[in-house]
C-alpha cells in the first residue's frame, strides 16, 4: 500500500501494478485526462505534473515537474500529487494559466497543460531561481511546442511570477503537516517494495530475487513504456537515508546515490568549472529532478553525462551489498557496453571525488544536435595540470566515443611531460584518433564524433588565453 | 466591431485548465476496444508467411484484421490508389500488416510483438539520389517553362551550375494519430478523429466499410497540431477504428504511439535541387534551368501537387526572364511523404535563395543587392513561369521598411568588424523575402461551406468546413459572425467540424481555412441578417437602411420602439416564423490553370513577407545559435492580428527547425533511426532567437476580395525561415573571406556546418 495526496484526498493504492506510470494512473484510473501523453519517453513535456514533497529537513515543500509517463505510481507514496484539473481556485485560474491566456501562449493546446505545470512549479521555486529570467528557460526547456515557437510562452512566464503567491501558498503549512503525517504511514510489501534503510533493501532483494532496483526510473521506465516489456516488482530506493545524504569538506564531496542531478547541479556549480553548464543540459528541469547521480553511473550508458565528468574527476564510488562494503575508483568501474562492476545485488551507495584544485585547468564540453534537453553526440571533461611549465597530470573523459564512457590512456600518455602548446595539442588529437572508434548513429556520424572531440581539445588550448564568451555559441553575449 | 482585434484563442481557457477535450480524452465506453498496429521489419518484400497464433491468443485480444479480411475498398491513397491499409506487399518498413483490437491500448500493443512473420525480401531503393538515377517515380515528371531557358544560358556573360538538398520533417504534432469509432443504428457510426480532412476520410472510411457516405460522420473538435500531418494521414486510424467497431460493435479507439507514428506516417518531402543559371554583371538572372527532385516514398499521395508547388514555388520573389523548371517525383522504398505547412513551396524557396546567394558570392556583391535586382515588378518583368502576372507586389517597400528598421546594413558592417576580430565564433545575416500563392493548385478544393444556426434565445451555433488544429480558425470565424451580426463573443459558438453538418468539405490545408470557411460563413451570416432585417421592415413598415446593427443591438431609426437585443429579435422572428437556420457557400473566383500547358492563375492572390535573421556559429564544433530574427510580414488586414504573430513567430521556429536540428535518418535497411523526440529534435525554448521582433506589414488591405480582405497566414511564415539558413551559409562563408561559396545542405545541423567549414578550408587550401 502506498499513499498520497492528491487533490483534497489520501489516495492509498495497492493493488495497481508496480509498473504503471503516474500518467496512466491519471488518465486510465482516476479519469484525468487534462495530462497528456506526448511521447511517453519523458521527451515532451505534455505529461508534466508537479509533485511536492519534503525536502531533507522536513521544514518546506518542493515543488518538483515530473514527466509523469516516466514516473511509476510508487514514486508518489508519501508526496502531493498535482495535476492541471487543480490549479484554478473554483473559476479564478491559477496566475500562471492566466498569463498564458493573456499572453496568447497556447494555439493546438496540447502541450500547454504540461507547460503550465513546468510554470507552476517554477512559481514555487525559490526567490533565487524565480527573480534569475535566465532561469525560465531552463525551467521550460523540457517542455515542446510544435506551434507557438515559445515567446508568448516565455512572456507569460514572465508576467505570472509578478504574482507571488496562490491558494498553495497559502495553505503550505496544512500541506507540510499532512505530508510528514504519510512518512510514518507504512507501505506493505505486496506490488511496492519501499525499504527505510540499506539493511531493509538487501533483505528485500533476498527475499524478491526478481524485483528491480530503481530510483528516479527515467530510463527503466523506458523498459516499460517503448519496448512494453512488464516489470512485476520494483524496489525504490529513494527512502533510503543512507543513500541520499551529501558530505562536503573543503576540498571533497560525497554525493548519495540518489540525489537527484538538479541537486548534483547546485552542489557542482560553485565547484567544478563548466560542470553547472553542462548539467544544465543534462535532461530537462524534469528529469534532472526525477534522474539520480547513482542512476546516471550505473546505468552505464556510453552517453550519459556524469560519468565523463566523474571520471575527469577521478571520482570514487562506493559500494556495497550483501557482502559489505568496498570503494573503487570510478576509472575502473566500466567493462563492456552496459557492464560495469557492480556484483549482484551490489549497488552504489555513493560517489565522492576530490574539488578541482585552483592551480589545475578543468572543463567539460558537451555536444549535441540540440541545446536543451538532448543526449551527448560527445562529451569530453579535461582536467590538467601544470607544472614548471610541463603537463604534470591530465585526466581526458570521453562519453560517446566508445562502448562506456572512457578516459583516454594513450592521449594522457601522449600529453604528460609535455609542454601545454599546439604541439601537444595535436599530439593529444592524434592519440585520440587512434584510440577512439565511434559509431555513426542518429545523433552523429564517427567522422564527427572523432572530428569535434579533437576540435574540444583545441577549445580546452585555447580557453587557456580567451574568455569563454569568444568560444562557445551559448555564452556569447550580444554587444 | 469583434475583427482585427487581438482576441484569445477560443479554447485558451480549456487549454490552460486541461478541460479542451482531444479524441484519446473521450471517456472509454463499456467494452471499448484498443487497437494496435503489425509493422513490416523490412523496407521491400513480400510477407512470406504471417503466424498470429500467439497474437490471437494474447491477454486481451478480441479481434484481428488481415488484409484478406477487408470487406470491401482496400487502398486508402487519398489522390491516387497505391496507400493500402493492410497489406502482405511491403513497400517500406512501417508498413501496416496487420491490426489487433484488445481490451486495452498496452495489451493491444504487447500482442502485435507476438506475430511471427517472413519475407521474400527484395532489393530496396532507399535513397533519393538512386531514384534520380534510376527514374523510379510514383508520377510522371512535369515541366514549366517560359521563354528559351537553354538560349539563355548559353547567351548569358556569367553562368553556374549547383546543387542543394534540403531534408524531410517530421511533423511532430504532439498529440498523435487518433480516431474514435462509436457505432450507431442502421449501421451507421461516428468517428471522433484528429483531422484535417473530415469529408475524405468520410469518403474512404466509407469505401473500406463498402457503405455509402451517410452512414459514416467524421467528427472533429480540436486537433493537438496538424501541420499537414493529418491532411491524408489520419484516414488509417479512422478506417481501422471503423472497421473494428463494424466488426464488433462497440466503440473502437485507434492511437498510434509516438514512434509508431513517426515511423508509419509520411513527412514532408526531402529534395534535391539542381540548376544552371546565367546572369549579367549586375547579377540580374538571363536565364535558369531547374530539376527538382521530391522524395515521394513509396506512393503517390499528395506528392503530384506537393512537387508542383515546389515548381511554383522556385522563383521566389524574383522574376525568371527565360525559365525551364523541371519537377520529378521520386519513388523510394520509404515511408510515403505528404503534406507539411508549405507543401513543396519552402524546398522550392531553399532552392532559389540559394542561386541568389551564389550568383551574389560569384560577383561579390551583398546577396540583397542581388535579391532586389532580381525583385518582381508589376509593370514589367512581371509574370511568373506558369504565365501568372504579378499585380499586386508589396515585397518591395516591405523589404525596404525591413532593412531600415533592422539596420541590415549597419549590422552587416558591425559583423564584418565582428568576424575579423573573432577567431573560432563567426557571425552571419541574411534577408530573405517570401511570395507564397494562395489557392489549392486543384482547382476544386477551393470551395468552403457553413451551416448556421440562430436559436430562438439569440445565442448562435456556427458550423463550417474547416478544422481547428491551434492556428485560431474557431476564433477568427467567430469574429466574422459577430462582425457580421454585431453580436457579442459570448452569444457565438463554433462548434465542431462534423460532416453531418456540412457535407463535401475540402481538407483545412493550404492556408486557406479562413479565406474559405470565412467567406462562406459570412454569406450564411448575411442570409439570416437579411431575413430578420425583412421580418423588421416589415414589423415595423421601415427601409432596410433604417436597420443598424451595433454592439449586440438592433435598432431602428425613427420608431418609436428603439431597439431588439439578439435574443429578443430571435425570440421576435422565431415566433413569425422566420427561418433562422442558414447555409453559406463560397468558391475562390478568378482562378484557373491548365496544367498540360502549366499555364494559368493558379492563385488568388499572395501572402508576402521578409526576414533578417543574424546568427552565430562556432567553427570547432558546428553549434549554432540565432542571436536576432526581425520580421515584418503581410497578413492585409487581420482578422486577429494576436492569432495572426503567433502563426508567424510559430511558423518561422518550425521553419528553423527544419532548416537546422530536425534531421530524419534512416539505416542502410530502410529503419528510421529518428523515430522519437530523443532522437528527433524539433525546437526547444532555447532555439527561439535571443531578439525576435515581429510585426505585421501595415496599412496593407488584400487587393483580392478576400474575408475583409485579409490574408492567409498559416503557412507562408515557415518559410521566413530561410534567412536563418542562409545567415548559416553566410556565417560559413566569413571563414574563408567569402571566397568560396558553403554548399551547405539543410539541415544546417552542428555536424552539416562543421563538415562544409572543413571542405572550405581544404578547398581554400589553407590560405588564411
Amino acid at each position: 500500500m502506498i499513499h498520497f495526496i492528491y487533490g483534497e484526498q489520501t489516495i492509498s493504492l495497492g493493488h495497481t501494478a508496480a509498473d504503471t506510470t503516474v500518467l496512466e494512473w491519471l488518465r486510465l484510473h482516476a479519469n484525468q485526462t487534462g495530462t497528456k501523453e506526448g511521447c511517453a519517453s519523458g521527451d515532451c513535456g505534455a505529461c508534466t505534473v508537479v509533485v511536492v514533497e519534503l525536502n531533507v529537513g522536513h521544514t518546506a515543500l518542493v515543488y518538483q515537474p515530473v514527466n509523469s509517463c516516466i514516473a511509476f505510481v510508487g514514486s508518489l507514496h508519501g508526496k502531493q500529487l498535482i495535476s492541471v484539473e487543480q490549479l484554478a481556485d473554483g473559476t479564478a485560474l491559477h496566475p500562471v494559466q492566466q498569463a498564458m491566456v493573456d499572453q496568447h501562449g497556447s494555439q493546438c493546446g496540447f502541450c500547454t497543460p504540461g507547460f503550465i505545470m513546468s510554470m507552476f512549479a517554477h512559481f514555487h521555486a525559490e526567490e533565487t531561481t524565480r527573480s534569475d529570467p535566465h532561469q525560465i528557460e531552463h525551467a521550460l526547456a523540457g517542455n515542446l511546442c510544435r506551434c507557438t515557437g515559445y515567446k508568448p510562452i516565455k512572456r507569460a512566464m514572465s508576467a505570472a511570477l509578478d504574482s507571488d503567491t496562490d491558494q498553495y501558498k497559502l495553505v503550505n503549512d496544512v500541506t507540510l503537516a499532512k505530508l510528514k503525517a504519510l512518512q510514518t504511514a507504512g507501505a506493505d510489501d505486496r506490488c511496492y517494495l519501499i525499504p527505510k534503510s540499506l539493511s531493509e533493501l538487501f533483505a528485500m532483494q533476498q527475499q524478491h530475487p526478481e524485483a528491480r532496483v530503481v530510483a528516479g526510473a527515467t530510463d527503466l521506465a523506458l523498459e516499460v513504456t517503448q519496448q512494453l516489456k512488464p516489470i512485476d516488482k520494483l524496489i525504490h530506493l529513494k527512502s533510503i537515508p543512507e543513500l541520499a545524504g551529501i558530505d562536503q569538506t573543503d576540498d571533497s564531496v560525497t554525493i548519495g546515490a540518489t540525489v537527484s542531478v538538479q541537486d548534483c547541479l547546485s552542489l557542482m556549480a560553485p565547484l567544478v568549472p563548466g560542470a553547472e553548464q553542462m548539467l544544465l543540459r543534462f535532461g530537462s528541469s524534469q528529469v534532472r529532478g526525477q534522474a539520480t547521480i547513482g542512476g546516471n553511473i550505473g546505468n552505464a550508458s556510453p552517453i550519459g553525462d556524469l560519468p565523463p565528468l566523474l571520471l575527469a574527476l577521478d571520482a570514487t564510488l562506493e559500494l556495497q551489498g550483501p557482502a559489505g562494503k568496498r570503494s573503487l575508483p570510478i576509472n575502473e568501474f566500466y567493462l563492456e557496453y552496459k557492464q560495469t562492476a557492480l556484483q549482484a545485488n551490489e549497488i552504489i551507495t555513493a560517489v565522492s571525488f576530490t574539488v578541482p584544485s585552483a592551480d589545475s585547468r578543468f572543463a567539460v564540453y558537451k555536444i549535441s544536435k540540440r541545446m536543451d534537453d538532448d543526449i551527448s553526440a560527445v562529451c569530453l571533461a579535461i582536467s590538467m595540470q601544470i607544472s614548471a611549465d610541463k603537463i604534470s597530470s591530465m585526466r581526458l573523459a570521453l562519453g560517446g566515443m566508445a562502448a562506456t564512457p572512457k578516459r583516454s590512456s594513450k592521449a594522457e600518455q601522449a600529453a604528460i611531460g609535455k609542454p601545454w602548446n599546439e604541439q601537444t595539442v595535436s599530439e593529444i588529437q592524434a592519440a585520440l584518433s587512434e584510440e577512439f572508434s565511434p559509431l555513426s548513429d542518429a545523433r552523429a556520424s564517427a567522422e564527427y564524433r572523432t572530428l569535434v572531440t579533437n576540435n574540444l581539445v583545441m577549445r580546452f588550448y585555447i580557453e587557456g588565453n580567451m574568455p569563454k564568451e569568444q568560444t562557445q555559441v551559448a555564452l556569447h553575449v550580444s554587444g | 466591431m469583434s475583427a482585427g482585434k487581438a482576441l484569445a484563442h477560443e479554447s485558451a481557457v480549456g487549454h490552460v485548465s486541461g478541460s479542451a477535450s482531444y479524441v484519446d480524452d473521450i471517456p472509454a465506453r463499456e467494452q471499448q476496444l484498443y487497437v494496435a498496429i503489425g509493422y513490416s521489419s523490412i523496407a521491400h518484400g513480400k510477407v512470406t508467411k504471417l503466424n498470429l497464433e500467439a497474437v490471437r491468443s494474447a491477454k486481451g485480444v478480441v479481434d484481428i484484421l488481415c488484409e484478406d479480411d477487408l470487406p470491401a475498398a482496400r487502398d486508402v491513397g487519398p489522390v491516387f490508389p497505391g496507400d493500402p491499409l493492410l497489406s502482405s506487399t511491403v513497400l517500406f518498413m512501417g508498413q501496416a500488416l496487420f491490426a489487433v483490437a484488445a481490451s486495452s491500448h498496452k495489451l493491444a500493443q504487447q500482442a502485435v510483438m507476438l506475430a511471427i512473420v517472413e519475407y521474400d525480401e527484395q532489393a530496396a531503393v532507399l535513397k533519393l539520389d538512386d531514384a534520380i538515377d534510376q527514374q523510379y517515380y510514383v508520377r510522371p515528371p512535369h515541366r514549366m517553362q517560359r521563354g528559351d531557358a537553354s538560349a539563355a544560358l548559353n547567351n548569358s556573360s556569367h553562368r553556374l551550375q549547383g546543387c542543394v538538398r534540403s531534408g524531410g520533417q517530421e511533423h511532430f504534432y504532439l498529440e498523435g494519430q487518433v480516431a474514435l469509432a462509436v457505432p450507431s443504428e442502421q449501421g451507421s457510426v461516428t468517428v471522433h478523429s484528429s483531422n484535417q480532412n473530415p469529408s475524405e476520410a468520410q469518403h474512404l472510411v466509407a469505401a473500406v466499410l463498402g457503405v455509402p457516405m451517410h452512414k459514416v460522420t467524421i467528427e472533429t473538435r480540436r486537433m493537438g497540431g496538424g501541420f499537414g500531418g493529418k491532411e491524408t494521414q489520419a484516414t488509417m486510424c479512422c478506417a481501422l477504428a471503423a472497421l473494428f467497431c463494424a466488426r464488433q460493435a462497440v466503440a473502437v479507439s485507434c492511437r498510434l504511439s509516438r514512434r509508431d507514428d513517426m515511423i508509419t506516417t509520411g513527412k514532408r518531402h526531402g529534395f534535391r535541387c539542381d540548376y544552371d543559371v546565367g546572369f549579367d554583371d549586375e547579377g540580374t538572372i538571363v536565364g535558369i534551368d531547374y530539376m527538382l527532385a521530391g522524395q515521394c516514398g513509396h506512393s503517390a499521395d499528395l506528392s503530384d501537387a506537393i512537387v508542383d508547388r515546389a515548381m511554383f514555388h522556385c522563383d521566389n520573389a524574383y522574376y525568371l526572364p527565360d525559365v525551364m523548371i523541371e519537377g520529378v517525383r521520386c519513388k523510394t522504398h520509404t515511408v510515403s511523404n505528404t503534406a507539411f505547412r508549405g507543401f513543396g513551396g519552402p524546398q522550392g524557396m531553399v532552392a532559389m535563395e540559394n542561386v541568389i546567394d551564389e550568383i551574389a558570392f560569384k560577383l561579390k556583391l551583398d546577396p540583397l543587392t542581388v535579391r532586389k535586382r532580381n525583385f518582381y515588378n508589376t509593370t514589367d518583368r512581371n509574370v511568373t513561369p506558369y504565365h501568372q502576372k504579378i499585380e499586386h507586389f508589396n515585397i518591395p517597400t516591405l523589404v525596404a521598411q525591413l532593412e531600415q528598421q533592422a539596420d541590415y546594413w549597419g549590422r552587416r558592417k558591425a559583423i564584418g568588424e565582428f568576424n575579423t576580430g573573432s577567431a573560432v565564433l563567426k557571425k552571419g545575416i541574411a534577408l530573405t523575402p517570401v511570395k507564397f500563392g494562395i489557392s489549392f493548385t486543384v482547382k476544386h478544393l477551393n470551395q468552403g461551406g457553413a451551416l448556421l444556426h440562430l436559436y430562438s434565445d439569440g445565442s448562435m451555433q456556427v458550423n463550417h468546413g474547416g478544422t481547428e488544429m491551434g492556428q485560431g480558425l474557431m476564433t477568427k470565424i467567430r469574429q466574422i459572425v459577430c462582425t457580421e451580426l454585431a453580436m457579442d463573443a459570448e452569444s457565438v459558438i463554433v462548434s465542431a467540424t462534423r460532416t453531418d453538418k456540412v457535407p463535401n468539405t475540402s481538407p483545412t490545408a493550404a492556408s486557406s481555412g479562413t479565406d474559405i470557411n470565412g467567406m462562406a460563413v459570412r454569406a450564411a451570416a448575411r442570409k439570416i441578417k437579411a431575413r430578420v432585417q425583412a421580418y423588421l421592415c416589415d414589423t415595423h413598415g421601415v427601409a432596410n437602411a433604417a436597420i443598424t446593427f451595433a454592439d449586440g443591438t438592433i435598432s431602428i431609426k425613427g420608431d418609436t420602439e428603439p431597439s431588439y437585443t439578439w435574443p429578443e429579435l430571435a425570440r421576435a422572428a422565431y415566433l413569425a416564423r422566420i427561418p433562422l437556420s442558414a447555409t453559406g457557400f463560397y468558391k475562390t473566383p478568378d482562378i484557373h490553370y491548365d496544367r498540360e500547358a502549366a499555364q494559368g492563375q493558379p492563385f488568388y492572390y499572395y501572402a508576402n513577407g521578409a526576414a533578417i535573421t543574424e546568427v552565430l556559429i562556432d567553427t570547432l564544433t558546428g553549434e549554432t545559435r540565432i542571436l536576432r530574427a526581425d520580421i515584418l510580414h503581410d497578413a492585409g488586414n487581420s482578422i486577429n492580428p494576436a492569432i495572426d504573430i503567433g502563426q508567424i513567430e510559430g511558423g518561422y521556429v518550425q521553419g528553423v527547425g527544419w532548416l537546422t536540428h530536425e534531421e530524419l535518418k534512416w539505416n542502410d535497411g530502410g529503419r528510421l533511426i529518428t523515430d522519437g523526440p530523443a532522437t528527433y529534435k524539433i525546437p526547444a525554448i532555447s532555439d527561439m532567437p535571443d531578439v525576435f521582433n515581429v510585426e505585421l506589414f501595415q496599412d496593407a488591405p488584400n487587393e483580392a476580395e478576400t474575408i475583409f480582405h485579409s490574408k492567409a497566414v498559416g503557412e507562408p511564415p515557415l518559410m521566413l525561415a530561410i534567412s536563418a539558413f542562409a545567415a548559416i551559409r553566410d556565417a560559413i562563408a566569413s571563414t574563408r573571406h567569402h571566397r568560396v561559396f558553403p554548399p551547405i545542405n539543410a539541415p544546417a545541423t552542428p555536424e552539416e556546418v562543421l563538415r562544409v567549414c572543413t571542405a572550405l578550408k581544404v578547398s581554400d587550401g589553407d590560405a588564411n
